[in-house]
């Protein structure tokens, strides 16, 4: 019997969700869920931010709606998702069947000194993401739970909302490359293929 | 003078640049628009509206447009952003991303605080907006006379998609009509 109260490891919960990925399209907003998603593996799929802070979930919308036929996965860190709840809203209108927002809830901002968050105080992001109209939105505690997410992402049943509480580590960083034009060109060519290049 | 500045546009047909905007946004591949709405946009927004081939986002600030954009240059498409002039002030730090990143970004901005202003909480963000975009490094370009929309529009999308910056065109008040609500209140 597990401790119900022992929280997951954040490259557990990260490892689970990029597990034989495929063609997955990843958004890491910026800060510990960008080291996390490049410590599973540098990948062309991936879109690390390095700033533009609250912009994780905006970029998967605009790549969601781009790419119908792909899934794309955002994650990111509860001071990032604080910054732009109000693309919960957004997003809920929108309705993307194809994209997967989860949230790594140390409740922390791990980068500056591991100050809290309002998350530590209470406030309940997967419940503001079903008030906003986010019809599949939960708090994650188990690791069950995470492969269940896992599996909603890869079938396409979004828009998909998972407030996965983490236990407040610091871990060594991994860092992706940083030149956001390499991270953009990349990227494009990888989905778009060559023609990207031209245009 | 409120009246002498209102009657012309109150006299004068439906602007049709809007319509001349829709056109060369289309022949520009735009494929989504992000917008928080203004007056000025109206027309230009019910044009993509009824487009199946665009999709329209309303926005709850105008920030989520320009993340909503890289994504969408990440994934293949065209878009622009459709806002005032105080929401560029709300933009200014993810302007940070096309600029890093060398992707294009449009945006359309109708101004406020500007030629003939009657509200004065519109003045400092209209009067700071041409410098707070250049100061994230978005090449700006103006118009001023309704003739001179869209060939700022066309020369703008060109620039932005061709060689991956953003660039913004500020369509003046003066092309817009300045607004007064004084007449429509009691005092």
């Amino acid at each position: 019997m597990t401790n119900p109260n022992a929280l997951l490891h954040r490259r557990d919960v990260v490892g689970e969700l990029l597990r034989d990925r495929g063609d997955l399209l990843v958004i890491a907003g910026l800060g510990a869920p960008n080291w996390d998603v490049s410590a599973a593996g540098d990948n062309p799929n991936n879109f690390p931010l390095w700033g533009a802070m609250g912009a994780a979930s905006m970029m998967g919308l605009g790549l969601a709606l781009a790419q119908p036929k792909r899934k794309v996965l955002v994650v990111t860190g509860d001071g990032e998702m604080l910054m732009n709840l109000g693309s919960l809203a957004t997003i809920a209108v929108e309705r993307p069947p194809n994209l997967t927002i989860a949230v790594l809830d140390n409740e922390r901002f791990g980068e500056t000194g591991m100050q809290r968050t309002h998350t530590a105080s209470g406030v309940d992001l997967a419940a503001m993401a079903l008030a906003a109209g986010i019809r599949t939105s939960r708090v994650v505690r188990t690791m069950e739970q995470v492969t269940e997410i896992r599996d909603l992402a890869y079938q396409g049943k979004g828009p998909v909302f998972a407030q996965v509480k983490i236990n407040p580590e610091a871990l060594v960083f991994v860092l992706p490359p940083a030149d956001g034009v390499i991270l953009t060109a990349r990227f494009r060519q990888s989905v778009l293929g060559d023609e990207a290049l031209y245009n | 003078m409120a009246d002498l500045a209102a009657r012309p546009n109150q006299a004068s047909p439906p602007p049709t640049w809007p319509d001349d905007v829709y056109r060369i946004l289309k022949e520009a591949d735009v494929k989504q628009v992000g917008m928080v709405p203004d007056a000025g946009h109206s027309r230009l927004i019910r044009a993509f509206e009824a487009d199946p081939e665009t999709r329209v986002v309303t926005l709850t600030t105008e920030e989520e447009g320009v993340a909503m954009l890289a994504g969408a240059w990440l994934g293949g498409q065209r878009g622009v952003l459709l806002m005032q002039s105080s929401g560029v002030g709300n933009c200014i730090n993810m302007l940070s991303l096309p600029a890093i990143c060398h992707m294009p970004l449009l945006m359309l901005v109708t101004m406020r605080g500007d030629w003939g202003e009657f509200n004065p909480w519109q003045i400092p963000m209209g009067q700071g907006t041409h410098a707070a975009l250049e100061a994230m490094g978005v090449i700006v370009t103006r118009a001023d006379e309704p003739h001179l929309v869209a060939q700022t529009v066309w020369g703008a999308a060109n620039l932005a998609f061709n060689t991956w910056r953003p660039a913004a065109v500020l369509i003046g008040q003066r092309v817009l009509g300045a607004k007064n609500f004084k007449e429509l209140a009691r005092k």
